[in-house]
């Protein structure tokens, strides 16, 4: 019983760019579950609503330019609150990057990781103040430059 | 500069980094999979190498490949090497690959026990971060039992960043090992108090989530809950916690009772959400939502809050989002059946509104009403202490004012005389009484007509058998009514018994139909001279009558004038009472309607009501009239119809591309409904409040009777030349428009008339006196324009544009600009320049009109003026959008800057003994009308009174708004002799007058 089962962020293209699940799930259903969720949110019209029911999971998505935001969460869950997670996920990885885009996180897909971790842990929102967030990946970026400069 | 070095000196070590693999893999689209096989086999050399760094940077490349779907489980072993790496940079890397690869049957997991723990309990935070993230993703039942007491410690870590964390990793490890719960739920409780607001939040989801799945347990939480549910301002805090009392609320019933406060006020800022997100196409999904909670609702508090911000959001912006209004009289007659409601008033008033302002409804209107009166028993239980008999009153007048329309008039009378009727509140049945009478005359009308005059009779007795009973009535308006309408009946008795045809004398007596009068046309109205509506008419009653006595205050002429004395000074308290009293008054008052929401609240204030001990009943049923439609029907039948349209517009537009296959390319395909594309289902005639304004004004011949000296006229002339981007369509449209072009409206309006406004005018000192408005009307291809013009002081002129859509689209960023002239001048926003437009600050949807206030300052008005100016605006379509241009002219005549000032002889003849007035005569020629005609026309159109009148010749005099004296001596013999100040002035205002009357 889990508030966030797993998020995607795949293109329109339908290439994954960033997956990450709460739950521990095999990797076979993993990919199964990742081609037919992306094969339905990509064939639904721009004006049509943002959730939808997917075996017994709530499917929340939202596109920004050219990428795809979704998450799966448990039917009790609240739709709305998911689209915000989304959207805050979305502001903070724009200001990390400064004016995101889906190159961004491509070739640094690991720092989006590590935002979204900071921001989200075992489905559950840790902080909900951006800024703490940010200080948190700041802080950690620098020490990761002077670990490097040891080396 | 030494991390330059590090960095290149890397570079070089390795083979590829993930920036080079990712943009590999983008270059090699053709052959991904040979392309990542060779990279595998890199990946795989680099791994087996004893550098860190390098092992790292392959770790780094395979999460990245992981996720395009590749195997990756062959080296989780490595994952975990790098995960013990010391190095945060690797550290971090290793972690982030084993919480994207490893799950629970990773068997080298077993492996990372003591690895974890050391970070863990690492100085380093964000070592620590690092582990609690991954552990949170990749946890098993053995690591939780085994790393179970190091995160409960970490719980009370002095760095929020790692107690927050620790908090959220500890719902995991109860999940994987349950037995860990007891002994670390103190500590979890501690956390709800967490001077950290992110610890908090983190104990708030994690003992929500715990709660969900036992509630039980967590009972003994619910005061603290309580506490935080109301200190807390994070809105994802609230949202888990209400979330938590929903699933602790069944087990505690006394819970419900205090969350009820604080939930309603949650509901509260919903429903305000709620009004401004309604338009055309969900309307009526979203009332029939809230109608549910209507009769879900336990209380009457939140029942009647509902119900208001029902009509709230339906009558917004003049019932701008409903398009079918047999719905919303639905509507509104679905909720006269809730019980003890305090709003019949409400109500009442939205059935009266919609009937008289939206006149295609009204044959519904009358039919739903007949029902409600015929079925008024069922709606009122306890009649006298129930609120929403009020809406008997909006059926009756209904049903009395629109009679032609019943269906069967004969069996609404009949409902209207019951007995029971005499039960009701003294205002209502005033007004079935009142009605009760339209309806006769009704139904006289229709049985005079066919042969047999002994049904007309036979009505005539039921009413003289049913008045008597309001006769009696304790309420001195029903008597007064009852009585004097018995007296009438019994005289048509005594025709009819003759044999006299009555009914159309009868009828005569409502003959007319009652126009809604907008809110602001009172003001329009000028105040005839010698009327101080300050003044008091009759003395105020004393203080010491009690409110019980009041009506008796309508016969206050008679009472003896001995308490004037006493009441000379009115203080604010008693005015504010009698001012509401008025209002309460007004509220009842059908003729007065009160469009704005703010008035409507007046309703709910209104003390009558307010004060009625409600009866609660709660039915769980609602009651059923029968014969009432159910408003449900309306959403199934408008969603029909918009499919329907919908069907409809692809056909055409199929054809329409068939026809002109190199016609547009843009258009929508079968992309959802715009809001544009819904069409109201009928053409619902709204009067806007500023309507009436231009409508009800007299035609001016009328006016010759009642003019008043203070009245000022202005006309403007908008001359449109054709506009660019003509459809074909609208070029139809155009067309009939055109010849409405020329129509004049005329606008009356007051100014103050005494003398001190009349100085402020001339030095130009004092700013806002009544403003001197000023209008004209008339038709464009898409608007009315409707220009009230202000003179404030000498030099300044407002003007106010009614803009009015006539057209099918949206019109929105218009904008009007005027050519300034030296001598006047629009006055711009500060820090435009001076050829920008005046940004109309509004949008108009189709059939809606709003108005712009634009000022002028005019140097001299000794000549007249015209101005060049331009409106350009966006037609808004269903599939597109076109920039349209419309120019029009402006012109400000002489005669607009007279003011009608009266002036009496001997002042008049002063003036023109003084010799500072030049001289000047006109002759009119082929004048042939009254002479009394005549000088009414020029105290018409050109603002002049009439000073003194004899024989064959009358003096008349005006005065401009920089104060010139103009003076005119009309002779029978149709010529004119004028002095003036200014000469210019008057050559031009004798110019207007002589054009006026070779016009007619």
């Amino acid at each position: 019983l889990k508030t966030m089962r797993f998020m995607l962020l795949f293109s329109r293209q339908g290439k994954l760019r960033l997956q990450k699940w709460y739950t521990a799930t095999a990797e076979r259903d993993k990919k199964k579950m990742v081609r037919d969720l992306m094969q339905i949110v990509l064939a639904r019209k721009p004006k049509m609503c943002s959730f939808l029911e997917w075996r017994d999971l709530k499917i929340v998505y939202k596109r920004y330019a050219s990428l795809y935001f979704c998450c799966a969460v448990e039917e009790q869950d609240n739709e709305l609150i998911t689209l915000e997670v989304i959207h805050r996920f979305v502001e903070l990885l724009d200001k990390y990057f400064g004016s995101v885009c889906e190159l961004d996180i491509i070739f640094n897909f690991e720092k989006a990781y590590f935002i979204l971790d900071e921001f989200l842990m075992g489905g559950e929102i840790q902080d909900t103040s951006k800024k703490s967030v940010l200080k948190a990946i700041e802080q950690s970026d620098l020490l990761q430059e002077v670990s490097c400069i040891q080396y | 500069m030494a991390l330059k070095i590090v960095k290149g000196s890397i570079d070089r070590m390795f083979d590829k980094n993930l920036q080079d693999l990712v943009r590999g893999i983008r270059n090699h689209k053709e052959d991904e999979a040979k392309y990542i096989s060779t990279c595998i086999d890199e990946i795989k050399q680099e791994l087996k190498q004893d550098n860190i760094a390098v092992k790292a940077n392959a770790v780094c490349k395979l999460t990245y490949l992981q996720m395009l779907g590749y195997d990756v489980s062959w080296a989780a072993f490595n994952i975990v090497e790098v995960m013990s790496s010391s190095k945060f940079t690797y550290k971090r890397i290793g972690y982030l690959a084993a919480s994207q690869c490893f799950h629970e049957s990773t068997d080298v997991i077993m492996l990372t026990t003591n690895q974890i723990r050391k970070d863990l309990s690492s100085p380093n935070q964000y070592d620590t971060g690092v582990a609690l993230t991954g552990l949170s993703c990749f946890v098993t039942p053995d690591l939780a039992r085994d790393l179970a007491n190091d995160i409960m410690t970490l719980m009370s870590h002095t760095k929020p960043y790692i107690r927050k964390k620790a908090v959220l990793i500890m719902y995991k490890v109860f999940l994987k090992y349950p037995e860990s719960l007891r002994p670390a739920f103190p500590r979890l409780k501690e956390k709800l108090e967490d001077p950290d607001p992110g610890v908090q939040s983190a104990a708030v989801n994690v003992i929500c989530e715990l709660a969900r799945r036992n509630p039980k347990n967590y009972l003994s939480l619910a005061p603290l809950f309580f506490k935080l549910m109301t200190s807390s301002t994070n809105n994802w805090v609230l949202i888990k916690i209400i979330k938590l009392f929903g699933a602790l609320t069944p087990l505690e019933p006394r819970l419900g009772k205090k969350l009820i406060e604080p939930l309603t006020n949650l509901i509260h800022r919903a429903l305000d959400l709620l009004y401004g997100m309604v338009s055309k196409k969900n309307l009526m999904e979203i009332v029939k939502k809230l109608m549910l909670h209507v009769d879900k609702a336990e209380g009457t508090t939140y029942r009647d809050e509902l119900l208001t911000k029902i009509i709230d959001i339906c009558s917004q912006s003049n019932y701008q989002y409903i398009t079918n209004f047999e719905w919303y009289i639905s509507i509104l007659v679905e909720l006269t059946r809730l019980e003890g409601t305090r709003h019949g008033h409400l109500i009442a008033s939205q059935m009266l509104d919609v009937a008289i302002r939206v006149k295609a409804i009204r044959i519904f209107a009358v039919a739903q009403m007949a029902t409600l009166l015929d079925n008024a028993h069922l709606l009122t239980g306890n009649m006298q202490r129930n609120g929403i008999c009020e809406v008997l009153y909006a059926a009756a007048w209904i049903c009395g004012e629109f009679s032609e329309h019943l269906e069967n008039p004969m069996q609404t009378l009949e409902a209207m005389l019951r007995p029971k009727v005499a039960t009701l509140p003294g205002h209502i049945q005033a007004v079935y009484v009142q009605n009760a009478a339209k309806l006769f005359s009704t139904v006289l009308k229709s049985q005079e007509g066919s042969t047999e005059g002994t049904a007309a009779q036979e009505t005539s007795q039921l009413m003289i058998d049913r008045l008597p009973l309001f006769v009696q009535s304790a309420n001195l308006e029903v008597q007064e009514r009852a009585s004097c309408i018995l007296q009438l009946v019994k005289y048509i008795q005594k025709l009819q018994q003759k044999e006299v045809e009555v009914a159309e004398e009868v009828s005569a007596l409502f003959a007319g139909e009652l126009n809604p009068v907008a809110p602001k046309a009172q003001k329009k109205v000028p105040v005839p001279e010698g009327l101080d509506l300050d003044a008091w008419i009759n003395e105020p009653p004393s203080e010491s009558e009690s409110e019980d006595e009041q009506p008796k205050a309508i016969f206050a002429k008679e009472e003896p004038k001995h308490s004037r004395s006493r009441h000379t000074e009115v203080d604010e308290k008693e005015l504010a009472r009698r001012r509401e009293a008025r209002k309460q008054e007004q509220a009842n008052n059908p003729f007065y309607i009160k469009a704005s929401p703010s008035s409507q609240k007046v309703y709910q204030e209104s003390p009558g009501v307010e004060h009625i001990p409600v009866v609660q009943i709660d039915l769980t049923v609602p009651l059923k009239v029968p014969g009432l439609p159910m408003s449900d029907q309306y959403l199934k039948l408008e969603e029909e119809r918009r499919q329907k349209e919908r069907a409809d517009k692809k056909k055409k537009e199929k054809k329409k591309r068939k026809e002109k296959r190199s016609g547009r390319g843009r258009r929508h395909d079968s992309g959802p409904e715009s809001e544009e594309d819904i069409t109201p289902a009928h053409m619902v005639d709204i009067v806007t409040e500023e309507m009436p304004e231009t409508y009800i004004l007299p035609t001016p011949d009328n006016r010759l009777l009642t003019m008043s000296s203070t009245s000022i006229f202005l006309f403007f002339f908008i001359e449109q030349k054709s506009s660019k981007h003509k459809k074909k369509k609208q070029k139809k449209e155009k067309e009939e428009k055109e010849k409405k072009k020329k129509k004049k409206h005329h606008h009356h309006h007051r100014h103050h008339s005494d003398g001190g406004a009349d100085e402020s005018v001339q030095n130009g000192t004092v700013e806002d006196e009544e403003p001197l408005p000023v209008s004209m009307c008339l038709t464009l291809n898409h608007k009315v324009c409707d220009i009230q013009g202000n003179l404030q002081d000498g030099s300044q002129v407002v003007v106010s544009v009614i803009f009015e859509n006539k057209c099918d689209s949206l019109l929105k960023s218009m904008e009007f600009n005027v050519l300034d002239s030296l001598n006047s001048k629009l006055q711009r926003p500060e820090g435009s320049g001076p050829h920008d437009g005046f940004t109309v600050p509004f949008q108009l949807p189709p059939g809606v009109s709003n108005e712009a206030r634009l000022v002028f300052t005019v140097q001299s008005i000794v000549m007249p003026q015209k101005m060049k100016g331009t409106l350009t605006f966006i037609v808004k379509n269903e599939d597109s959008s076109i920039h349209e241009k419309l120019d029009f002219k402006l012109h400000f005549t002489c005669t607009s800057y007279l003011i009608t000032t009266p002036c009496y002889s001997d002042a008049f003849a002063k003036l023109l003994e003084s010799g500072d007035l030049k001289c000047s005569s006109v002759r009119l020629e082929e004048v042939n009308m009254p002479f009394h005609h005549l000088l009414a026309r020029i105290c018409f159109h050109h603002h002049f009174s009439v000073v003194e009148r004899i024989d064959s010749c009358a003096s008349m005099y005006s005065r401009s708004i920089q104060g010139h004296h103009v003076c005119l001596l009309v002779k029978t013999t149709v010529s004119i002799d004028a002095k003036c100040d200014e000469p210019t002035l008057l050559g031009n205002v004798l110019d207007e007058i002589k054009q006026t009357f070779s016009q007619c």
